[in-house]
């Protein structure tokens, strides 16, 4: 019992680690992904044409190489190369990777969305923007709620990857205690503590879906 | 611009179409369809399916392009052709200024299920016209009760009936205060039982006299509440007269073959 609360403070401390990434990534990262999501549904063949090759590339390469990647090589791209210290680098890899998926979820969504609903919203008067600001995005929130979840309780998991940057979050703490004192003790409670934040997630969603649920049947 | 020198005819025509042409791939869906409706007009366009008659009435309030051909709403002239057969659309604040003329009403109802009731109907004239929430509520309460339905002012569209989501739809769109109502099919997604409550306030704005173009099948609705009765039959106006010239004494044989089959 002493030795887990030994241990738990350098354990607290990798989950505040893990847990900037997570709430940083998710803060961005969504935003930026309906942006990319609205270019990519826009009449713009151009803009629509290079969100395409972007999500491509994101989805398309590990988020550890480009973690890496934003880290090592960035500095020697000519005209936009700049050293990043290890959290922005993280931070900046982990948005950029997420913002493709949550992109690509958007769409979908926006997709979904009935062409009468279009129709409606026109007949009345609506603009573009109105239309999707008023009546599709509203709709589209509540539809995307499941996969979201999905995407944001892999966002948990997938923090774990800042090792490679030699930053100390919940699992490399965990992986430090259990090198140094030969007990696998850290690891059953690191993933307690993963359990806990997933719990946590899926609760907020399960309350989100249901607030979103009043307006059918 | 009602400053056009008045004529034999009076007023000019509230909706004028000109040789309209409309095709989808290889299929012409409108070919060379003209049509002039006059204030307080109510024009019901009957024929088989896939006649056209819908993407006639779309073509009017540009929920589709024209191929070639002429709109004009009140005067004011929403597509034009040339001499050299390119068609001119005006500017898009124009369009959509000319387009808020005329309310629509779908097959379907396309009300908004994340909005109540109220929410529907105020949504345009708050986010439109801008008008306050303190102005636009008690005219939807009062559009609500003309259509019997203000009790379900907090309702979602999920909790109501065929019936009752297309006379909330019917509010809605006389919320933007439009001069002409467009009817799509009102009543061909609703159980015969409920067609009628629909039907009603459409008689009810009938009376008001109201300009309406309304694409159906109710044969008795056209017959009773209509002033014309056009009909179309493969992307042509075949007939159009009064409700008893067509429905009594239908010159056309294509007219006589659908009605022998409807009625």
């Amino acid at each position: 019992m002493n030795y887990l609360i030994e241990i738990l403070g350098p354990l607290l401390a990798g989950t505040a680690v893990t847990l900037q990434v997570f709430l940083l990534t998710l803060l961005l990262a969504a935003p930026l992904g309906l942006a990319l999501a609205l270019l990519r549904v826009s009449h713009f063949r151009v803009a629509s044409g290079i969100v395409n090759g972007y999500i491509w590339l994101m989805r398309g390469t590990p988020l550890m190489l480009q973690m890496l990647f934003i880290y090592f090589a960035l500095p020697f791209v000519p005209l936009i190369g700049v050293r990043l210290p290890d959290f922005p680098a993280a931070i900046v890899a982990f948005v950029l990777n997420y913002a493709a998926y949550f992109a690509e979820i958007f769409r979908a969504g926006i997709q979904s969305i009935e062409r009468g609903q279009y129709e409606a919203a026109r007949v009345l008067g609506l603009g573009y923007g109105q239309t999707m600001r008023r009546i599709v995005l509203p709709q589209v929130i509540k539809r995307i709620l499941p996969p979201m979840s999905n995407e944001t309780i892999t966002l948990v998991k997938d923090t774990s990857l800042i090792y490679v940057l030699a930053m100390n979050d919940l699992l490399r703490a965990a992986r430090g205690i259990v090198q140094r004192d030969f007990t696998t003790m850290p690891f059953v409670v690191a993933a307690a503590f993963y359990l806990i934040m997933t719990l946590v997630l899926t609760w907020g969603f399960n309350y989100l879906e249901r607030r979103h649920a009043v307006y059918d049947e | 611009m009602r400053f056009m020198t008045s004529d034999a005819a009076g007023e000019v025509p509230v909706i004028l179409a000109r040789d309209i042409c409309k095709r989808f791939a290889a299929l012409q869906v409108l070919k060379s369809v003209s049509l002039s409706i006059d204030k307080g007009d109510v024009v019901a366009v009957i024929g088989p399916s896939g006649s056209g008659k819908s993407t006639l009435l779309r073509c009017l309030n540009h929920l589709e392009t024209v191929d070639s051909g002429e709109v004009v709403i009140e005067g004011e002239t929403l597509v034009s052709t040339d001499v050299a057969g390119v068609c001119h659309y005006a500017a898009e604040a124009e369009l959509r200024r000319i387009c808020r003329k005329m309310g629509m009403v779908f097959q379907q109802f396309n009300l908004f299920p994340h909005l109540s009731v109220l929410q529907n109907i105020i949504e345009a004239p708050i986010t439109v016209k801008g008008l306050s929430r303190a102005e636009a509520v008690p005219q939807a309460e009062e559009l609500l009760r003309k259509v019997g339905l203000l009790d379900k002012r907090d309702s979602y569209p999920a909790r109501l009936s065929g019936g009752q989501k297309q006379r909330v739809a019917i509010a809605r769109a006389l919320a933007m205060q439009p001069d002409i109502m467009l009817f799509d099919e009102p009543t061909s997604a609703l159980d015969p039982e409920l067609t009628g409550e629909v039907l009603r306030s459409m008689r009810q704005l009938a009376d008001e006299r109201m300009t309406m173009l309304v694409v159906t099948h109710e044969m008795a609705f056209a017959r009773e509440v209509s002033t014309r009765v056009v009909f179309m039959d493969d992307g042509e106006i075949v007939e159009t007269g009064s409700p008893d010239e067509v429905f009594v004494c239908p010159q056309h044989p294509r007219t006589r073959a659908f009605l022998e089959h409807m009625l």
